[in-house]
């Protein structure tokens, strides 16, 4: 846990931010039963609706929906009512810039929302930058290419997650007793995820543990067999994968036909539900900004949201209705820019830029502020393991779900 | 690098050949035979794996009743294709654009019924491996292997020892001869197309067995499987399995022997090479 701030994550900062949440819900609402009138503020913003990448887009439109429906229901912004002008980048981050252009000189909205998956906000906030607009986005991964000064991550893994997030992993593993001697290392290409992999190889040789392996594969790969022959070879006793959507499940899925199980294992950015439901994913560990288990959906709000994307996510005929990172990202990213406009009754990009960098913002994940490099805090993430066919939080001590530790073999 | 790690690496890459050779065969057919370079077959490959996640895993109806009825009904889909691009006599160049169209709306269709996140079929009836020695040969590959390959050589063996092998490339090389010989083209040209068709349903019902769905993943298989055509030659299935074959098994090495992210280039490496050494060939 060295060099991990998790002071913000504790059960009673998480109580007091879902108590300020409240406030800054009610601050948005003065008279909830008024309806909002007026023209609408204008929120642009585009999404991964079709293409590799629409899995998880489709995650954030239900999120996105919901907020603009609850918040319309609540009085809408500054009176007004809020509409959110979503478009189809198509996973395509060259499309995305084109998109953020039109939406900023042809649509003219007032404000900007960033899209989903690292490339596509890095092409947003090129755009961003040129027009001097604020840009809050969600589930941005390299931390350190978000040079502008008028973004804000609403996913608040710290400034050097390829650092934090295996080193949390083998805190988790080492509670246990039975730390990893040995890692193999496997990560897709994809960048957002083989940085955090080269990140996992460096903490790993700095706490002594033996390499076994260390292979990359291209974002795409369909077979998985060849590689999980070199992992069965290797055997080593922690599994780290630098694995996006299901790339995970596929490795597990092509080690079981060689009758292997890896004995400690962890995916970046794995697609939750499938590997949740595999039996093959028991004992898999990944990271989480947020899930809907005590303590993280102890405040009201945040068991609210939980419901309504539960309910919503069923109804668009998603398999897996769980609310966890992308949707916890997603809602606390609509929070902070919609709670920064309430709080300064305005939609000019440097005074929310100014309010935000001095106050930060209390969201259902916690309290995120913006003092550190490049706007980013605290690490907020915690890690999670499957067990007993569902995610639970296992680390830190202090934020796991009850009745839960980390399980290692 | 030990010998078990080698042997099993390989065993992976005959099995994904085989899984190109069977998603290629029917597009092979068509291109060769109709003039049609259908995109749209990855659609109904596609199509055919959700239909049986959705009756075999959603439905619990038994699997093998579904791979059964998904024959006739993309045999049936493939004679429509065909009957609509004869239609508005669509040529061999603008059925790549055409057909990209259909595989567009398919995807968008899959995506509106099944959503774009991911789904899997848990197959139990093709579950588990066979050891022979240090190497294991999953059920489910093995079955799919076996129906590819032995789908491949009947098809061969339908075109050089038959009537309607014969009849087809009479009508090829000209349809007005053929015709006045007997040959009734167009019905043969649906025949075709209707097989490529069931082909598909064939390959979709083993991509749902073996793989998690996403509509996005539709166009995944494009490069590999269109590499595999070309190398095999159009019409040929015996060159598509040996040029399958090929490709899975230089892939798998690939990955076992240096950084596995070298392995998508295998696949163009060697259609490159072909188009420099043997261009009369595609």
């Amino acid at each position: 846990m060295q060099g991990r701030n998790f002071a913000a994550a504790t059960r009673r900062s998480m109580l007091i931010a879902g108590f300020g949440l409240t406030l800054a819900i009610g601050a948005l609402a003065p008279a909830t039963a008024q309806q909002p009138s007026g023209p609408p503020i204008r929120i642009g913003g585009t999404l991964a609706l079709t293409g590799p990448l629409a899995q998880t887009g489709a995650i954030h439109k239900i999120v996105g929906d919901l907020f603009v429906e609850q918040l319309n229901k609540k009085g809408g912004l500054l009176g007004r009512p809020v509409e959110w002008v979503l478009l189809d980048d198509q996973s395509k981050p060259d499309v995305t810039r084109t998109l953020y252009e039109r939406l900023i000189t042809v649509d003219k909205v007032d404000l900007i929302i960033g899209p989903y998956a690292t490339a596509s906000i890095l092409s947003a906030m090129a755009v961003a930058q040129r027009y001097n607009k604020i840009l809050v986005h969600s589930t941005f991964g390299i931390p350190k290419l978000a040079t502008y000064e008028r973004q804000f991550p609403g996913w608040p893994l710290g400034f050097e997650p390829e650092k934090g997030m295996p080193a949390a992993a083998l805190d988790a593993l080492n509670a246990t007793g039975k730390g990893p001697k040995s890692i193999a290392v496997v990560t897709s290409k994809f960048p957002s995820v083989q940085f955090v992999a080269a990140g996992a190889r460096e903490v790993a040789k700095s706490r002594g543990l033996k390499e076994a392996l260390y292979l990359e594969f291209e974002f795409g790969t369909r077979d998985f067999g060849p590689i999980a022959a070199r992992v069965r070879e290797a055997d080593a006793d922690f599994l780290f994968m630098g694995a996006i959507g299901l790339e995970g499940n596929q490795l597990l899925e092509a080690l079981e036909k060689l009758n292997y199980k890896p004995r400690n294992h962890f995916y970046v950015y794995p697609t939750p539900g499938p590997m949740a439901s595999s039996p093959l994913g028991d004992g898999a560990l990944s990271n989480t900004a947020f899930e809907n288990l005590p303590p993280l959906n102890a405040n009201p709000s945040a068991a609210a949201f939980a419901k309504s994307f539960n309910e919503a996510a069923a109804k668009a005929g998603l398999p897996y209705t769980e609310p966890e990172t992308q949707a916890g990202a997603s809602w606390s990213a609509w929070e902070i820019l919609t709670g920064a406009v309430a709080a300064t009754k305005s939609l000019d990009d440097k005074v929310l830029t100014d309010w935000l960098k001095k106050n930060g913002a209390d969201t259902i994940i916690g309290h995120i502020s913006f003092d550190g490099p490049n706007n980013y805090g605290p690490d907020l993430m915690r890690i999670k393991q499957v067990q007993k066919g569902k995610w639970v939080i296992i680390w830190p001590k202090d934020i796991a779900t009850p009745g839960y530790s980390p399980q290692a073999k | 690098m030990s010998a078990t790690l080698l042997g099993q690496s390989i065993l992976s890459g005959i099995f994904a050949g085989s899984l190109y050779a069977l998603i290629g065969l029917g597009m092979s057919l068509s291109w060769r035979y109709l003039r049609v370079i259908n995109l749209a077959h990855f659609a109904f490959v596609f199509f055919a794996a959700y239909l049986t996640y959705e009756f075999a895993g959603v439905r619990g109806v038994n699997p093998f009743v579904v791979a059964l009825a998904l024959v006739p009904l993309f045999f049936l889909l493939g004679v429509l294709q065909q009957a609509l691009i004869l239609r508005f006599n669509v040529n061999e160049f603008s059925s790549v654009i055409v057909t990209y169209g259909l595989a567009i709306v398919a995807e968008a269709l899959i995506q509106l019924i099944w959503s774009a996140d991911y789904v899997r079929y848990e197959n139990r009836a093709m579950h588990g491996n066979l050891a022979l020695g240090t190497l294991l040969f999953p059920v489910a590959d093995l079955v799919m292997a076996g129906i590819a390959l032995g789908l491949c050589f009947a098809v061969w063996a339908v075109l050089h020892f038959t009537w309607l092998g014969k009849a087809l490339r009479a009508g090829l090389d000209n349809p007005q001869i053929a015709a006045s010989f007997g040959v009734p083209n167009q019905r043969l040209l649906l025949l075709v197309a209707g097989s490529a068709g069931a082909l598909a349903a064939i390959g979709g019902f083993f991509v749902a067995v073996l793989y998690t769905l996403a509509p996005s993943q539709i166009f995944s298989w494009l490069g590999v499987v269109f590499a595999a055509v070309l190398l095999g030659g159009l019409g040929n299935p015996i060159g598509l399995v040996a040029a399958s074959l090929l490709i899975g098994v230089s892939e798998a090495i690939t990955m076992a022997i240096t950084a596995p992210s070298w392995a998508p280039v295998v696949p163009f490496t060697l259609l490159i090479l072909l188009l420099v050494l043997w261009p009369e060939r595609v």
